[in-house]
């Protein structure tokens, strides 16, 4: 019996683990009347994988036989894969089981499609309930919302999860098209509108009367397959930004596809993930949410793809080099938090320590600021006066000089012979 | 000026109270254990006071918001031989300045209480993370932990709100304590044998089912982990190779 546990265990780990969504954050779901688990409103991961992807929930599918024959997956039914499905009862006793040893935050429970939508999301729902109301567990789940599932099965799977998602798989419609023709971008945006508004409505509801539930109150996430179809970085962010815009999304996930099949209309079996371009990805997707970038300043129709050797603040401000040197001691912070070399967490120290006093060229440093980038870009107090004005590809050189790229293993410098 | 206190957080806020009494200038603090007399300066020894720790302690939080005090808090749990010193001047920097100095993080001691609090926050919350419960056979779950800095009593409310179902026991190997949920309360325990369940001789101990969970965790970890984007030094930066010994799924 255990042998086999292990065996669907190692199935279904496996062909979950394309869905890169790991956050276990934005939920404080209390503990009540002594039952088992909490929500930690920033997530906590458990451990990291050899491949440096967090841990955080226990990530499986239900089952991985599905009717879909999506080119990009690996559960696609034309696949000559081994097959297998949990039952209801071996989820929750694998959930509980991990959890109550601390192993993980919270369970991700995906599935393939079988028979329908309805009848896939009605299965989901039962280990849910089942954690829930039998188990008194009360620690994160996520759970995916299945495309065409009715109305009142995802509402009612938005009262037991904390994050519900549902993912584009491709940037562009065209692309989806391709590798997925039964499917189409509508099929998602469907159901995430439908949970948005059900969220602004509980939430409402909440205000008025304080024993309504709550709705998904970890929000909605999506993700995109990066690389499977020819689209530009802009293209890419532009339909992430909508998203964001129109159906308040926490997460966007940006996922390097991993060659899986001999497919034709796909990169060959063998190439390499693009890690490079995902990260740069990411950090455009920080710099709108966290940073006050629109996409538009990022990218667009002249610059349609990011720089793959400089990340794409620094290669914003060299771009747009009339807007600097800025003067840290009196800067407006939204300007200081554009200078690269400086984040969230340094900015806003420099802002509150700006009001005792003058800042000096040691603070920044002590602050924690990446003072050799930076530098380029700002003056402060001792700022030596300089006569020269650099221009931008002279700085995109100095920094580059010194700096050293985690993904260039080779340096591409010409050797010297003599 | 030397003053010489026992090492505990009431002697610093003692000291700081008998600074403000004496007025003696630039003083340094230094806890008994580390003291090595010298004939040149005066020194001077704090006994702790508990009202007069008191004291300090609220008029700090009257200048200090919740986040603040915290992080003195989590300081002085650093155990670093210089965070004395810190804690204590910082504390007669706020007093001497009026309300809101705190923010001032272009002075060292601010920024040195902020930014020792946060190295032990992030130790926190890996404990928080890394913690791998091991059920033994009489239904107690139990973890040793050897954190860098003295976490234990900034652990305790959440896995008491985390585990109110379970009595679980968090044992500190390295600073000989732990603590111990009894559904009820958690309490301080010492034990003075060597109760690592690791061990291949403790595995009696264990629960049946232990292996098997064990097991299936490790399988898990595998089957999630993609080869192609192998990536080992991100790995390591994550999980700090110190903390392996106690992963179920390294060892």
């Amino acid at each position: 019996m255990s042998e086999r546990l292990r065996d669907k265990l190692n199935i279904l780990a496996d062909a979950a683990k394309y869905d890169v969504s790991c956050s276990s954050s934005g939920s404080d779901r209390k503990n009540t009347n002594k039952g088992v688990g909490n929500g930690h409103k920033s997530g906590i991961c458990h451990t990291y994988t050899e491949d440096g992807r967090c841990v955080s929930l226990l990530k499986i599918l239900l089952t991985n036989h599905c009717i879909f024959d999506c080119a990009y997956c690996v559960s696609r039914r034309s696949n000559d894969i081994e097959r297998a499905a949990f039952t209801v009862d071996e989820v929750v006793e694998l959930t509980m089981n991990f959890y109550r040893r601390n192993y993980i935050e919270g369970l991700f429970l995906s599935s393939g499609i079988f028979k329908n939508a309805d009848f896939t999301m009605e299965r989901l729902l039962r280990v849910v309930k089942k954690l829930r109301l039998e188990q008194n567990y009360n620690g994160y789940i996520h759970l995916k919302t299945i495309p065409g599932a009715s109305d009142e099965l995802i509402t009612e799977a938005g009262l037991y999860a904390d994050r519900m998602s549902i993912n584009l798989e491709m940037p562009t419609e065209t692309g989806l098209k391709l590798l997925a023709p039964e499917k189409s971008h509508q099929d998602v945006i469907k159901p995430l509108g439908f949970v948005k508004n059900q969220i602004i409505q509980f939430k409402e509801e909440k205000k008025l009367i304080k024993s309504v539930p709550k709705f998904v109150p970890a929000g909605q996430s999506t993700q995109m397959v990066i690389g499977a179809t020819p689209e530009t970085d802009k293209e890419i962010m532009y339909t992430a930004a909508n998203f964001y815009k129109s159906f308040s999304l926490k997460r966007v996930y940006y996922s390097g596809y991993i060659p899986i099949s001999n497919d034709s209309r796909m990169p060959i079996l063998g190439t390499q993930p693009p890690l490079l371009r995902e990260n740069r990805l990411y950090q455009t997707d920080w710099l709108m949410r966290f940073y006050g970038f629109d996409v538009r300043e990022l990218l667009n129709d002249a610059n349609p793809h990011l720089d793959t050797d400089i990340d794409p603040k620094l290669s914003w401000a060299l771009r747009n080099m009339h807007h600097f040197p800025i003067d840290i001691n009196t800067a407006d912070y939204q300007m200081i938090l554009r200078v690269p070399g400086i984040g969230v967490g340094s900015a806003q120290k420099i802002v509150q320590a700006r009001k005792f006093g003058k800042l000096y060229i040691h603070q920044l440093k002590k602050i924690g600021i990446a003072y050799n980038r930076a530098k380029h870009f700002i003056t402060c107090v001792d700022t030596p006066y300089q006569l020269k004005d650099f221009q931008a590809v002279q700085i995109k050189g100095f920094i580059l000089a010194e700096s050293q790229s985690k993904y260039l293993k080779t340096p591409n410098e010409q050797l010297l012979l003599f | 000026m030397i003053y010489i206190f026992d090492g505990s957080l009431e002697g610093i806020l003692t000291s700081v109270f008998e600074w403000f009494e004496r007025k003696p200038g630039l003083t340094k603090i230094i806890a008994k254990e580390r003291h090595q007399p010298d004939a040149f300066s005066k020194s001077f020894e704090i006994l702790t006071d508990r009202t007069k720790a008191d004291r300090v302690w609220k008029g700090l939080t009257t200048r200090l918001g919740r986040d603040w005090m915290r992080r003195v808090y989590c300081s002085y749990l650093s155990e670093k031989p210089e965070i004395h010193q810190d804690v204590f001047d910082f504390c007669i920097y706020l007093f001497q300045h009026p309300a809101g100095a705190e923010k001032n993080y272009g002075n060292a001691q601010v920024l040195s209480m902020a930014q020792t609090a946060r190295k032990v926050e992030r130790e926190k919350h890996r404990m928080e993370a890394f913690i791998r419960f091991q059920k033994t056979a009489d239904g107690f779950f139990y973890c040793g932990i050897d954190p860098d800095f003295n976490v234990i009593p900034l652990l305790i409310n959440h896995f008491k709100n985390r585990y109110a179902d379970q009595q679980w026991i968090i044992y500190d190997i390295k600073r000989h304590y732990g603590v111990f949920y009894n559904l009820e309360t958690v309490e301080e325990i010492e034990m003075d044998i060597d109760v690592s369940l690791l061990k291949k001789s403790n595995q009696h101990m264990l629960d049946e089912q232990e292996t098997l969970y064990a097991d299936l965790w490790k399988d898990y970890f595998k089957s999630t982990n993609i080869v192609a984007r192998k990536n080992t030094k991100l790995h390591t930066k994550h999980v700090p190779k110190r903390y392996w010994k106690y992963l179920t799924e390294k060892l």
